[in-house]
């Protein structure tokens, strides 16, 4: 048995199951409550398990998610909802200096099971403050394990193995996935964080992304196609720790690369990808890599400047033929 | 003084086995002469001398594999002064069978202007024994040399063109056996990935043909005797002459049309198909060419081929013999531009002069590239075929 | 009997050298089991020929078809 449901109903299911199955699993953040969270994703969950367990905090990014520090600390599960990552930034002590020091600043007597989660991404008018794309940031602290689930089965399961693991896990819930919709089956549950995975296999180019711009790459893939150039997806789901091996194997297969970030180019996440296959393809490449990241600006509150500013389908498939192409 | 090099035995082979010395330091060779044993992947072969001389020296010892344009030996040519009177530092023998071989770079005198080439290629460049500096100019992103052009070099020229063989498998035979698999998985892919084939057959009364041979063949000892696909082979080297198209290579998007007409013959053994040149086949009257045909089956047999005869053919003939099926339609062997195939001589009906007869026939097929010829001229040179077996005493 | 069989085979060994004389068979078609050609069965017959001191026509070739044959072939020809 099957049945449809969306992104945003999948990180629900995947709430609901936590809060149900261990009861030192919490939810703590602003507005997840009363209100069901900014993006609805707990919309109803207050209901079932009560404000103990549905926790809406005080607009303190540094004081709650510093809470979610000291209750794993402590023994709980907390799952703490970081509105967007923008507000992250207020909590970054907390993250960068607490949460991810801890184990190695206690010779390993102290671990700090605690889940982040935070929305990110633009596409959605909420201009220069609310649109940012800083997983890339995270993924630079060692300490941290950084996720992003990109399909409705990583919404559903990422959540359940990331709390099962007993160091930070960061999750990066980009806005422009919310609505999306797949079928999983009803059993779906609990998926490995490990692993990238290849979403298309493809033989002339690699399209190496993560989260977000996954559909875009995936629609990009398609229009190449059928312009007869067979581009791979590989949607790299954690990005900390890195699956190296899942990189290198795509370029090693297609010779030629197009990383999509949507952080702005310059310090990208993207570069560190390409970085890495320098390192260790280097004389598989077949052409030079192509970065498709942000235009280097805040990002623009008007819909088609915004639109501009952001990775396209486009852009996408100019990069890939650009490269791919033999005149 | 010349290096002695590492020789292509054919366009499919990328490096070689010394598997005995023939000659050693101080002996005189002349051209011709017999220096060496060389192992490829697919037979051994003697490897001559290219011109008269001394050898100097032999620089790479039995039991080592090198890849082809690697120096093996220095000869010293009639007339030229021994080398010990020039301060030539004595070159590296190479070691260990499996120590990688420098091939030496390019001496450029100053700064050689810098390649635009993408990793990829410069590695499969090294791989296929490419100099990339002869490529023209890149298909890439900013003229860049890539793979492909690489790849497309290396078929260009007679430099050898290999999908690299895997790691030889225990046991020498197999890895033989593997190794012309390999050449023939490589030869023929790029056939059908680059060359538009098209292909047409005819039925050829051979009646009058067959009993002209048996007349001729009963007055004979048994060594004199011809076998009929000789008289094929005869037909189909003077049917040449009239649509020459067919005979020659295709090598950088052009016809080479050859003068002279060298019939590859395809042999089967065990270890897959191989198929050597009949030189001059035009020249040769049916007793040579008898002759000729029975000397290379055995000696193909035997793994006592010549280079020459592995490289240079320049039309391919496939008679799948007596017992084999009705028809065979080839694939080509690149850069040649034809095959011809023959299937098995079987009485057919056929009418002749208006009658239902049963007569002795056979299948001729021709596929030809596209790119150099065309349907009409392929008809017509089936056609030059039927009418030469028609009238076999004028061949 | 069985001399004058090792020597043909020796005679096959040689026109099919990838040939196991253990494995030819005396009553099975040599061109099928060692899968040699036309041509190589014609080097055979003229190796049989000057071994022998036989002259052999065009029509006696079918009597050489298998091993058995072959021995009782140069048998009746009286070597």
């Amino acid at each position: 048995m099957s049945r449809t449901i969306s992104y945003r109903e999948a990180l629900r299911d995947a709430h609901f199951q936590a809060l149900s199955e261990d009861p030192r699993v919490f939810l703590v953040g602003e507005d997840v409550n009363c209100y069901g969270g900014t993006y609805a994703v707990s919309k109803g969950l207050a209901d079932h398990f009560g404000a103990d367990r549905v926790i809406d905090a005080p607009l303190s990014e540094s004081g709650f998610v510093g809470a979610g520090i000291g209750a794993a600390m402590g023994g709980l599960r907390p799952i703490v909802e970081v509105m967007t990552v923008n507000f992250s930034l207020l909590a970054l002590d907390q993250i960068v200096n607490a949460a991810a020091t801890l184990r190695h600043m206690s010779g390993g007597q102290i671990s700090v099971p605690l889940v982040i989660r935070m929305a990110m991404g633009a596409g959605r008018q909420l201009a220069a403050q609310h649109s940012h794309s800083l997983e890339g940031w995270y993924a630079h602290v060692p300490g941290l394990r950084v996720i992003a689930p990109a399909t409705v089965a990583d919404a559903r399961g990422m959540l359940l193995t990331a709390l099962a693991d007993p160091d930070p896990v960061i999750i990066f819930e980009h806005v422009g996935l919310l609505a999306l919709t797949d079928e999983l089956p009803e059993n779906a549950g609990a998926v490995e964080i490990d692993k990238a995975a290849v979403r298309r296999e493809g033989s002339d180019v690699s399209l190496i992304t993560w989260g977000g711009n996954l559909p875009k790459a995936l629609e990009a893939a398609k229009q190449l196609e059928a312009a007869s150039i067979s581009a791979e997806v590989l949607d790299l789901r954690t990005l900390r720790p890195l699956d190296d091996a899942a990189i290198v194997a795509t370029v090693s297969k297609t010779h030629r690369a197009v990383v999509i970030d949507e952080m702005w180019k310059t310090g990208s996440f993207a570069a560190e990808v390409c970085t890495r296959i320098v390192e260790q393809a280097f004389f598989e490449l077949d052409a030079p890599l192509r970065r498709v990241c942000s235009a280097e600006v805040p990002i623009p509150y008007a819909r088609h400047m915004e639109l501009a500013a952001l990775p396209s389908v486009a852009r996408i498939v100019q990069a890939a033929t650009e490269i791919t192409r033999h005149e | 003084m010349s290096d002695f090099n590492m020789p292509s035995l054919g366009a499919d082979m990328d490096e070689g086995e010394i598997l005995a010395w023939k000659v050693k330091p101080g002996d005189s060779v002349r051209k011709g002469d017999v220096l060496l044993e060389v192992d490829t992947s697919k037979a051994a072969f003697d490897v001559e001398a290219d011109h008269d001389g001394v050898v100097e020296e032999i620089l790479v010892e039995p039991g080592h594999k090198v890849p082809v344009g690697t120096p093996i030996a220095r000869i010293r040519q009639t007339g030229e002064a021994p080398a010990e009177s020039k301060p030539v530092p004595a070159p590296e023998k190479a070691k260990a069978p499996q120590a990688p071989v420098k091939v030496a770079a390019p001496k450029s005198a100053g700064q050689a202007p810098h390649l635009r080439i993408t990793p990829l290629a410069r590695v499969v460049a090294k791989d296929l024994g490419v100099d990339p500096a002869k490529i023209e100019r890149g298909s890439g992103i900013d003229g860049a040399i890539t793979r492909a052009d690489v790849e497309r070099a290396a078929a260009r020229h007679e430099e050898p063109h290999v999908v690299k063989a895997p790691p030889p498998p225990s046991g020498a035979d197999k890895s033989k056996r593997e190794g012309l698999r390999d050449a023939i998985a490589a030869a023929m892919s790029r056939s059908k990935r680059e060359i538009p084939h098209y292909y047409l057959s005819q039925t050829i009364d051979l009646d009058p043909a067959l009993n002209w041979l048996e007349k001729l063949n009963a007055g004979r000892p048994i060594t004199e005797r011809i076998l009929s696909p000789v008289l094929l082979l005869k037909a189909v080297a003077h049917a040449i002459w009239e649509v020459p198209e067919l005979n020659g290579y295709w090598i950088d998007g052009a016809l080479n049309q050859s003068e002279s007409v060298h019939l590859g013959v395809a042999i089967s053994l065990h270890s897959g198909v191989i198929a050597p040149a009949i030189h001059d086949a035009d020249d040769k009257s049916l007793e040579q060419l008898m002759a000729a045909l029975a000397d290379l089956v055995q000696r193909a047999r035997h793994g006592t081929l010549k280079p020459a005869e592995m490289t240079d053919s320049t039309i391919t003939v496939t008679n799948l013999g007596d017992r084999g099926p009705e028809a065979v339609y080839g694939v080509i062997y690149p850069p040649q531009v034809a095959l011809v195939g023959f299937g098995a001589i079987a009485p057919r009906a056929m009418v002749i002069d208006g009658q239902l007869v049963a007569r002795r026939s056979v299948i001729a097929t021709l596929s030809a590239d596209h790119r150099a010829s065309d349907g009409h001229r392929g008809g017509l040179f089936l056609r030059a075929i039927a009418r030469l077996l028609e009238h076999p005493e004028s061949l | 009997m069985s001399e004058l069989k090792d020597t043909i085979v020796g005679l096959l060994l040689k026109i099919a050298p990838e040939a196991d004389a253990a494995e030819i068979k005396p009553n099975v078609d040599l061109r099928d089991q060692l899968d040699i050609d036309s041509m190589d069965h014609l080097n055979f017959v003229i190796a049989m020929a000057k071994q022998f001191g036989l002259e052999i026509p065009e029509k006696d070739y079918p009597r050489l078809t298998t091993l058995d044959d072959c021995v009782a072939y140069v048998q009746s020809r009286g070597t």
